[in-house]
């Protein structure tokens, strides 16, 4: 398959690539890995007259935790993450889902940032940003502005980007002491999109009841799901087998995945309770907890 | 601009096109260096059929630009075989029967050389994991991990 005919940029510099798509606006789209670009253009699914290339702009590849945050660049490859210590440190919700985001080899290429930057509800990493509280570091024409994940999906394929804006960081800030989290993914293959996922992350006190909880979930609705109530529902409890239970009901009651091949809505919402019960019993073990 | 001119070294062999901004890597691998090695298969990024070497990451070629190759060295199946001795990958998948049909097998290997390249003594579950991007419809895996596994020892 070939995609549709396209004009091919590859600035060397940020303000460069931002020029670029000032220029082109909705004409443009930024180029990553193109795990998910090249096949959406290839399928023709969509057309872009310009494709701006951001993978030889020099420093946007790192994973380093600086200021009281890990911060991740937008090109860091998901390969890249699958070997870093500092990752699999006490970032566990990203530690978890990296092997399981498409391929080896599709890892060796696609990065964070466009599995973040994206907009499809299918990607694993905006919930997982969503739960670790990150902020998303945009650059456009008028300069460098923070969105929080949880305010960055918009609908369907729509963020908060700019035509003009290019998501250059992700800003996650150091878990406090007793904190854990977890992502639990259901699929039915290697390479498949989830039938339901869950990421989670809480932090407990001296007394081992919850101070901070934090749940989202992947492929459960046009954007991420962010399960507040539920997250709340566990504040100031000890977690036991009942209060993960009944949090799990409360998140998947907030669930809104439309039916497809990998099942129905009920069986999504249900497995999306699964996988919150599973991703909180094992965030609150690597807390400390029970 | 929608023509580009690439310098891409494939094999060991400095290659200079000009090409289309929507050239896939594995069209100019295959149609224009005439390196037909490299197979496609399901064309949609699964099945790992046009592995190849970028940079010595193992990339699905159907996925990559060729303008994105633009600077890179490239390894296609061609490139294993050296002065007229098989690879060891290449012995491993001959002696162990690694495959039946064969058109997954030059991707697969690829995949296996680069796994060798990180890891040295890869225990069953690395090589399954490491291949779990290539698709094999004929063999159920069995006889390629132990190709992987034969290549693996005689490289130690």
């Amino acid at each position: 398959m070939i995609p549709a005919a396209f004009d091919y940029h590859r600035p060397s510099s940020l303000d460069e690539a931002v020029a670029l798509l000032a220029r082109h606006g909705d004409g443009a789209k930024v180029l990553s890995g193109g795990m998910s670009l090249l096949p959406v253009l290839k399928l023709r699914l969509g057309s872009f007259a310009h494709l701006v290339d951001i993978g030889k702009i020099p420093g946007l590849d790192y994973i380093k935790e600086d200021g009281g945050f890990l911060k991740i660049g937008a090109m860091t490859r998901q390969a890249t993450i699958e070997r870093s210590e500092i990752v699999r440190g006490r970032y566990h919700a990203l530690a978890d889902a990296v092997p399981l985001i498409a391929d080896p080899l599709v890892r060796n290429r696609g990065t964070i940032g466009g599995n973040v930057a994206n907009g499809d509800p299918g990607n694993d990493q905006p919930a997982i940003m969503i739960a670790l509280g990150a902020t998303l570091v945009l650059r456009g024409s008028k300069g460098e502005r923070g969105v929080a994940a949880n305010q960055f999906y918009k609908g369907f394929y729509a963020t908060a980007l700019g035509p003009d804006e290019i998501l250059t960081e992700m800003r996650i800030p150091v878990p406090p002491a007793r904190s854990g989290g977890a992502y639990a993914k259901l699929k039915r293959k290697v390479g498949d999109f989830a039938a339901a996922a869950a990421a989670v992350q809480v932090t407990l006190d001296a007394k081992g009841a919850v101070e901070r909880a934090a749940i989202a979930l992947t492929n459960a609705g046009p954007t991420p799901v962010e399960a507040s109530e539920a997250a709340r529902s566990l504040i100031g409890k000890v977690p036991d087998q009942k209060t993960i239970a009944e949090a799990a009901k409360l998140a998947a009651a907030k669930c809104a995945p439309s039916a497809d091949r990998r099942g129905s809505v009920e069986y999504k919402k249900e497995m999306a309770r699964v996988m919150v019960m599973r991703a909180l019993t094992k965030a609150v073990a690597r807390a400390g907890g029970r | 601009m929608a023509i580009h001119k690439i310098s891409v070294t494939v094999n060991g062999t400095a290659h200079s096109a000009e090409v289309e901004s929507r050239l896939l890597l594995v069209h100019f691998i295959r149609e224009r260096l005439r390196l037909t090695g490299t197979h496609i298969g399901c064309d949609t990024s699964h099945c790992g059929a046009c592995t190849v070497l970028l940079d010595g990451e193992a990339v699905k070629s159907c996925t990559v630009l060729a303008v994105q190759a633009d600077g890179a060295k490239v390894t296609t199946v061609e490139g294993l075989e050296q002065g007229g001795k098989l690879h060891p990958v290449q012995e491993g998948f001959t002696e162990k029967h690694g495959l039946q049909c064969g058109y997954c097998t030059p991707g697969m290997m690829m995949t296996s050389v680069a796994l060798l390249e990180h890891n040295k003594n890869p225990s069953e579950q690395d090589i399954r994991q490491a291949i779990a991007g290539n698709l094999c419809r004929c063999t159920g895996y069995v006889n390629i991990v132990k190709a992987v596994q034969y290549a693996a020892e005689k490289m130690r």
